[in-house]
């Protein structure tokens, strides 16, 4: 699956108003555990089958949309569903922990 | 049968890699995270010799991409039990793998003050790294715990940005560079707070304030801050080991520089041993001195 690059112009529509849950990562190029978990966030997309979808904000570019959500430390990741944050987790995980943040909503 | 196992991806282990696959070795790393360890965090680094200046991200990628060019093989699975024996045995990940030795590069992660709440509100206003999260408190109070080079660093950093930075410490003095602490005497945001302790976070989902106590009057106040960032070193993590190789009272595996442990064929390598200097090129150095050994220990098994 694509993984979608969100802004403060389409996040209403990508992420808030999403049939399916999102899984928005947070992230700025300046930040190396950022670097380290995107790729894993990838390959979380890549092997989807459906049922969610990928978003990544970059905070420098967005930051409106980190403010929003008081994104305080980055990586950090949030699941959407509804328009609401129902899953969250701050900091390098490893992957089988990013699949079990969009596992079974 | 691997001919070497190492245990842990920083530094240290992909270092100790390089030089055990360059020896003709067969190695399996093992991580539970992700490859690098600490050095990831760091936004430049200006200290390795050779390399004027590169960010950790970029090092611990060529270090990764180095070592599994000459074929080291990286699993990702947490280390639970090493057994010694003629063989040893390393369980991870719920699996048994065998090996002829064994290199423990387990590194170090921030120390944490200890305080209820601290960890579930780590990104909430609970930081342990100001250079990663320092930006997104622009114009707020923050406060930095701890009395080394790095919360001198962190506080001088945070400066910048915030409104105001409390400097919490322990003690009357700090342990770090007295040209730091000038530094930060000039600025007019920073405030030291010395001889207390940070005894409560306050707020309920963010961190809206910190109670310090002072060690002398025993005294407490409030100080509204919407960031606490914690310096205050770093603490091993060898528990799973204890039982086939020698921790002191910190944790840290006992080892000298040769990477010994007492434990033949078990070696230990980077800041999860004992040594007196913990930086990029000593965990790069031990991941040779490790690996050289473990080569030789090989031959003679």
């Amino acid at each position: 699956m694509e993984v979608v690059t969100l802004t403060g112009a389409n996040f209403e529509q990508e992420v808030l108003k999403s049939d399916v849950p999102v899984l928005v990562d947070f992230w700025a190029s300046w930040c190396g555990p950022c670097k380290m978990l995107s790729p894993l966030v990838d390959q979380v997309a890549a092997e989807a089958e459906g049922g969610f979808k990928v978003g990544k904000v970059n905070v420098d570019d967005e930051e409106m949309l980190a403010e929003r959500y008081n994104i305080m430390s980055i990586p950090a990741l949030k699941v959407f569903k509804g328009g609401e944050v129902v899953r969250e987790s701050v900091g390098m995980i490893p992957k089988d922990r990013v699949k079990a943040l969009v596992e079974g909503l | 049968m691997t001919d070497i196992i190492i245990v842990g991806a920083g530094t240290a282990g992909l270092s100790a890699a390089i030089y055990a696959l360059r020896a003709g070795k067969s190695v399996v790393v093992f991580e539970q995270l992700t490859y690098g360890g600490q050095i990831i965090n760091t936004p430049e680094v200006e200290n390795y010799p050779g390399i004027k200046s590169i960010s950790g991200f970029d090092f611990a990628t060529g270090l990764y991409e180095q070592a599994t060019a000459l074929g080291a093989v990286i699993e990702s699975a947490q280390v639970e039990a090493v057994e010694d024996g003629a063989v040893k045995k390393v369980t991870a990940g719920g699996k048994v793998y065998e090996a002829k030795a064994v290199i423990l590069a387990t590194g170090a992660k921030n120390r944490p003050l200890g305080l209820e709440r601290e960890e579930e509100l780590t990104g909430s206003g609970v930081s342990y790294c100001a250079t990663c999260d320092g930006a997104f408190y622009k114009n707020r109070a923050v406060a930095v715990s701890g009395g080394g080079n790095t919360a001198l660093e962190d506080a001088l950093f945070l400066s910048n940005y915030c409104s105001k930075v409390y400097l919490v410490h322990r003690r009357d003095a700090f342990r770090g560079e007295a040209k730091l602490a000038d530094r930060l005497k000039e600025k007019e945001n920073v405030e030291f707070v010395l001889n207390a302790n940070i005894v409560k976070i306050l707020g309920e989902d963010e961190v809206k304030g910190v109670v310090v106590k002072d060690k002398i009057s025993g005294e407490e106040k409030e100080l509204a801050v919407e960031g606490l960032f914690i310096a205050i070193g770093q603490m091993p993590d060898n528990q799973a080991f204890s039982s086939i190789v020698k921790l002191d009272d910190k944790g840290y595996i006992m080892a000298g520089e040769d990477c010994e442990t007492g434990t033949a064929g078990i070696y230990a390598a980077g800041d999860c041993r004992t040594k007196a200097v913990r930086q990029l090129t000593t965990a790069a150095a031990d991941g040779a001195v490790a690996a050289l050994a473990a080569c030789a220990y090989c031959e003679l098994a």
